[in-house]
């Protein structure tokens, strides 16, 4: 891979992991309101897959979804600025952080419905096969989400119809509180693009490289009108369920340090200093990046709250 | 009728209607279950595969949840669709899709999305299809915020309402009532797109406001000639949309003639008529000489023995006796 390429890889993982760290401060502090769901160890996934897309591809993002949405091109000031409930955010504060959407970079939403996703994800697949163009899109969702009935609808919707969809799984381990495992039947969730006729692989979710090949390899059968794949990415999530869930009542401190140490961010970085970057370049990377961000929760706290007059408008077009 | 008019089915219509809307916008597509070879379960799309093809008349899977999921998800990403639910009572299947996902992508996304879906559904019992397939439901879509909710009565409506519905840029619920396909109607030539929103006087009158929905517009309108004989003079009124609702016909009707009866066949209770009297009771208050009798279904799920059945729904008779009470 070239290195201009893997040094925006390493950038975009770090704007999805400093964003996720101010989220949680910003949280603590108590300047924001309800929940946020972060993505801190998870970051591989959203940038392997989404940068191996173009603007005019599709997404649909999770509740855990500041992620995808960074990694797709969502611009952090606006993200903040959602996530804070201004009337700057990118969804007028309307959303949240469940829902941030971004019509103009192909980000369909983020979902507070688990498997929320599905159903728009292969509609936007089927709508890209209609028009003949060949943009595809990617559905992201959970192992919880693995068990949605409209999983398998969709996934049999994407078989008929050779649908250029590509279904992320993000197999982090648990579906909130409880072990994916405890009730996830079968042996793997690629498994159950099986039945389908679908290619499913899993894969080490944080190698970021590993996933970015999965990723051509699956949006260039999907471009060339082959079908929909399942990639089932191997990942964890290092804190709670939700900010302000410790994460840990569930969960072994073993478990924990163990997924530490397969860190997605810090194994790249290593990686890449092992190819020959200096580590030097990536630090600065990782301070632009910070300071980046911390502009962005500066401008989002100075700004203004939507009017009410605004509670009752955007129902209708 | 005029040279221009002709008479049609209500199911022609409903055909006639999605025809010209397709031959109008290519981006529009109709999907569902046995609609394409088949025509539809009752018939009434024969003809529309034939002209449009496979890539635009789209025989479904039986998957509720996942065609209505696929249309949302299309219809965000430039086509209209319109999407069949064959019994309204399978709405609940696809329920998250349309009250999670149509219904507020739009506000949740602060106005980035736009979600020109159109659901076709059918209401209406009577044909001994019992409790599964027999519901009329477009209450639960006129509860949520977001979509737009149509329900025409004749085949005229049908056409307008249905154009309207497509053209819409707004997630629209259509509901048909699959008893009246086979009634016929007259139609002019050309079919202009019935705004919403705008309700319509099927025959006025003097002495008391029958506010009607669906095929209860036809039963409203059966009684109400019978009372004419007797000198009771009915104004028959059709909303035709329930959202947007055009309260201000309802409350001009009744406000001049002080008297009210609204028939509906959703369940009595926590439905239509309720809401349609709440409007009467905020806005005609003052006129009102007696109270609003409201005939909905009874509070049962649908029976499957005729004698059961038919006295669950609103008919003739119970509006005859409803306004006789009140005169």
């Amino acid at each position: 891979m070239d290195t201009e390429l893997q040094k925006t890889i390493h950038r975009s993982m770090l704007r999805i992991r400093r964003f996720e760290e101010q989220i949680l401060e910003v949280y603590t502090s108590g300047l924001m309101h309800g929940l946020a769901h972060l993505y801190i160890g998870e970051e591989a996934v959203a940038v392997g897959i989404c940068t191996a897309l173009r603007d005019n591809d599709f997404i649909t993002s999770t509740h855990r979804g500041h992620g995808h949405c960074i990694a797709k091109g969502g611009k952090l000031d606006e993200m903040m600025a959602e996530v804070m409930g201004r009337v700057t955010g990118i969804c007028r504060g309307k959303g949240g952080s469940m829902h941030i959407a971004d019509m103009s970079v192909g980000i369909l939403g983020a979902n507070g419905i688990v498997g929320g996703g599905f159903g728009i994800a292969t509609g936007a697949a089927l709508s890209a096969k209609l028009r003949k163009t060949d943009q595809v899109a990617v559905c992201f969702f959970g192992d919880g989400a693995s068990n949605q009935g409209i999983f398998f609808e969709v996934m049999n919707y994407a078989a008929i119809w050779d649908l250029p969809i590509i279904y992320v799984c993000e197999n982090n381990q648990y579906g909130e509180y409880t072990a994916t495992d405890a009730v996830t039947a079968g042996d793997t969730i690629a498994d159950r693009a099986k039945p389908f006729g679908i290619p499913g692989s899993t894969i080490d979710g944080n190698d970021v490289e590993i996933v970015y090949e999965a990723a051509t390899e699956a949006i260039q059968r999907a471009r060339t009108g082959n079908g929909p794949t399942l990639i089932e990415c191997t990942t964890y999530r290092h804190r709670g369920h939700h900010v302000g869930d410790p994460g840990d009542g569930y969960r072994s401190e073993e478990e924990r340090q163990e997924w530490q140490e397969k860190d997605p961010i810090a194994r790249y970085k290593a990686a890449l200093m092992n190819s020959g970057i200096e580590e030097i370049e990536l630090d600065r990377i990782d301070l632009e990046v910070r300071s980046e961000v911390a502009d962005a929760v500066e401008a989002a706290q100075g700004a203004p709250w939507p009017g009410v007059e605004e509670a009752d408008q955007h129902v209708y077009a | 009728m005029s040279t221009l008019e002709k008479e049609i089915t209500f199911g022609a219509a409903v055909k006639q209607g999605i025809a010209e809307e397709m031959r109008r916008d290519k981006t529009v597509i109709l999907m569902g279950e046995d609609i394409g070879s088949a025509g539809g379960v009752f018939k009434i799309l024969v003809g529309l595969h034939e002209e449009f093809g496979n890539e635009r008349i789209i025989d479904t899977p039986i998957a509720e949840a996942g065609y209505v999921g696929l249309g949302v998800g299309a219809a965000l990403t430039g086509l209209r669709p319109i999407v069949e639910i064959m019994f309204g009572d399978f709405m609940a299947l696809a329920m998250d899709q349309i009250v999670n996902q149509a219904a507020k992508l739009r506000y949740m996304s602060g106005g980035q999305a736009t979600v020109p879906l159109t659901i076709r559904a059918t209401m209406g019992a009577g044909r001994s299809s019992a409790a599964q397939h027999s519901q009329s439901l477009h209450a639960w879509a006129s509860h949520v915020p977001g979509p737009k909710v149509a329900i025409p009565s004749t085949p005229k409506d049908a056409i307008g309402l249905l154009k309207t519905a497509v053209r819409d840029d707004n997630p629209t619920v259509v509901f048909e009532d699959k008893m009246m396909y086979a009634i016929k109607g007259s139609v002019p030539e050309v079919v202009d797109p019935i705004p919403f929103g705008v309700a319509d006087i099927k025959r006025p009158g003097d002495d008391v406001t029958l506010i009607a929905t669906s095929s209860m517009v036809l039963v409203a309108l059966d009684a109400a000639e019978e009372l004419a004989k007797g000198g009771i003079s009915c104004e028959v009124i059709d909303p035709r949309t329930m959202v947007p609702l055009d309260k201000d016909t309802l409350i001009e009707s009744v406000s001049r003639t002080g008297k009210a009866v609204i028939i509906d066949e959703g369940c009595q209770s926590f439905g239509v008529t309720a809401e349609l009297a709440s409007v009467v009771y905020d806005g005609a208050f003052d006129y009102l000489d007696s109270p609003v009798v409201r005939l909905g279904a009874m509070d049962v799920p649908v029976p499957f023995s005729k004698p059961l059945e038919d006295v669950t729904i609103p008919n003739k008779q119970d509006v005859i006796s409803a306004v006789k009470r009140l005169s």
